[in-house]
């Protein structure tokens, strides 16, 4: 018996995304709070429509990362509260493809939401938030953000407040994602040639996170 | 399947939580195919030495060696050979019976078609076959206690780690467990089955070891009908 990487990995992010086929509990619960959001800060911004404009990129991902902090608590949760992880340890798996299931699992669905999300945002807020370069990169700073919010969310879940604890340990570790994934998303719907510099810098900080958080994962898990 | 005649050897094991010894300079070796059976009162270290057993977590001191491999050091070769029946179920409430056995068996790297056939067996096995397609979720206690004897055995381990089975178990459940523990006596492999019940003994096991306040204070002869004398002897 032998157990190949990319099958452990393929097992537990389809695992992930059955359960969540069944149950619609994660998509269903990111997807009203970024609705909601997005609803509400389009009224608050109303009058002001070039502070509408100006506040687009921001909303985004502000919105996103919120959600994804919901779904990225719910989905670690799922795993620790009947002991589940401890049945992943226990199989003959690398740790890192432990990790790279479940970060698959999260970006895929903080993806999910961000597809959808796109659109609307766009009807609302009058920009064109469907360009591909704005497509493109928004999955990049999802998978950045989804790296760091699984080794987080698998830190925080062991823990009593587990749903404060989350955002609160993870947002400034989140912050140069969010500075250049709205500075390089502000640069794309304004035409700005710098984007390609924040676009970069975010690519960057996306592939740090994720190494690291690899290399992380197994001292976070093991006792 | 591994060989050696003592499957695990445990050398001056201790485990240390902050300032608080679970276990003490523990010294003992288990041979292949013995069932031993692991007592204490709650606190006084079985499901900590299990854990350590398993793989989940690490001594602070001392060694275990299992088939000849060293734990932790070693723990990838060690994991195809243990299954652990913990004290949570360790299992999807949203997936099937089914399904939750083809994904462990996919973590063990089990072909597919040779999955579906032992997850059929094993699920006729614990009693469960005609809820095979129900969500886990809608189990009872005893009901996922057997899906999960049926997850640990899926991969065919050498070495079988049970963390208080019993408990939760109504008559029916506890029978099919006693089945489950029969047959993986005939298919010997070793068992280490801790419980803190003892009006609820299984019949054939070998020997016992007494834990109290993280130390072995008695490791013999498992002589049914005198457990109780020798538990409240070694626990005094």
């Amino acid at each position: 018996m032998k157990t190949s990487y990319v099958a452990a990995v393929l097992a537990i992010a389809g695992k992930d995304l059955r359960v969540e086929l069944r149950s619609r509990e994660l998509l269903s619960l990111m997807l009203i709070f970024a609705l909601l959001s997005i609803l509400v800060f389009s009224f608050a911004l109303e009058l002001d429509r070039v502070a509408r404009e100006e506040a687009v990129s921001g909303v985004l991902w502000v919105t996103l990362i919120f959600a994804s902090l919901l779904g990225l608590n719910r989905s670690l949760a799922q795993e620790y509260d009947q002991g589940n992880l401890d049945a992943l340890l226990l199989a003959p798996l690398s740790r890192t493809a432990i990790f790279i299931g479940k970060f698959a699992g999260n970006a895929l669905f903080t993806g999910l939401v961000a597809l959808l999300l796109l659109p609307l945002m766009t009807a609302l807020y009058g920009k064109n938030m469907l360009d591909p370069r704005l497509v493109l990169t928004t999955l990049v700073g999802i998978a950045g953000f989804c790296a760091l919010g699984t080794l987080m969310a698998t830190l925080t879940v062991k823990t009593r407040a587990r749903e404060a604890l989350l955002p609160v340990a993870m947002m400034p570790l989140a912050l140069p994602f969010l500075l250049t994934a709205v500075r390089a998303t502000k640069g794309i719907l304004t035409n700005a040639t710098e984007w390609q510099a924040w676009f970069q810098l975010l690519a960057g900080v996306a592939l740090i996170y994720l190494v690291l958080c690899l290399l992380l994962f197994r001292f976070v898990v093991e006792e | 399947m591994i060989d050696e005649r003592a499957i695990i050897e445990v050398e001056r094991l201790s485990k240390v939580f902050g300032l608080l010894p679970a276990l003490q300079n523990l010294d003992f070796t288990v041979a292949r195919g013995e069932f031993v059976l692991l007592l204490g009162a709650n606190g006084s270290g079985k499901s900590t030495l299990l854990r350590l057993l398993s793989g989940l977590s690490k001594p602070t001191a001392g060694a275990i060696r299992i088939g000849g491999w060293e734990m932790p050091r070693e723990a990838m070769a060690i994991r195809p050979h243990i299954g652990l029946v913990a004290h949570r179920p360790l299992l999807y409430e949203n997936l099937t019976a089914r399904e939750n056995l083809s994904f462990f068996g996919k973590l063990y790297g089990i072909e597919a078609n040779e999955c579906d056939a032992r997850s059929q067996a094993l699920l006729q096995q614990v009693g469960l076959s005609r809820r095979a397609d129900s969500l886990a979720r809608a189990f009872s206690r005893g009901m996922k206690q057997r899906l999960s004897i049926a997850r640990a055995l899926l991969h065919q381990p050498d070495i079988l780690l049970l963390d208080e089975p019993y408990s939760g178990l109504d008559q029916a459940a506890a029978e099919a467990l006693d089945g489950a523990l029969a047959t993986a006596r005939r298919e010997a492999r070793t068992i280490i089955l801790s419980t803190h019940q003892l009006q609820r003994l299984p019949q054939n096991a070998q020997r016992a070891l007494i834990l109290s306040r993280g130390k072995v204070a008695y490791d013999g002869v498992a002589r049914a009908g005198e457990m109780t004398a020798i538990y409240q002897a070694a626990s005094a």
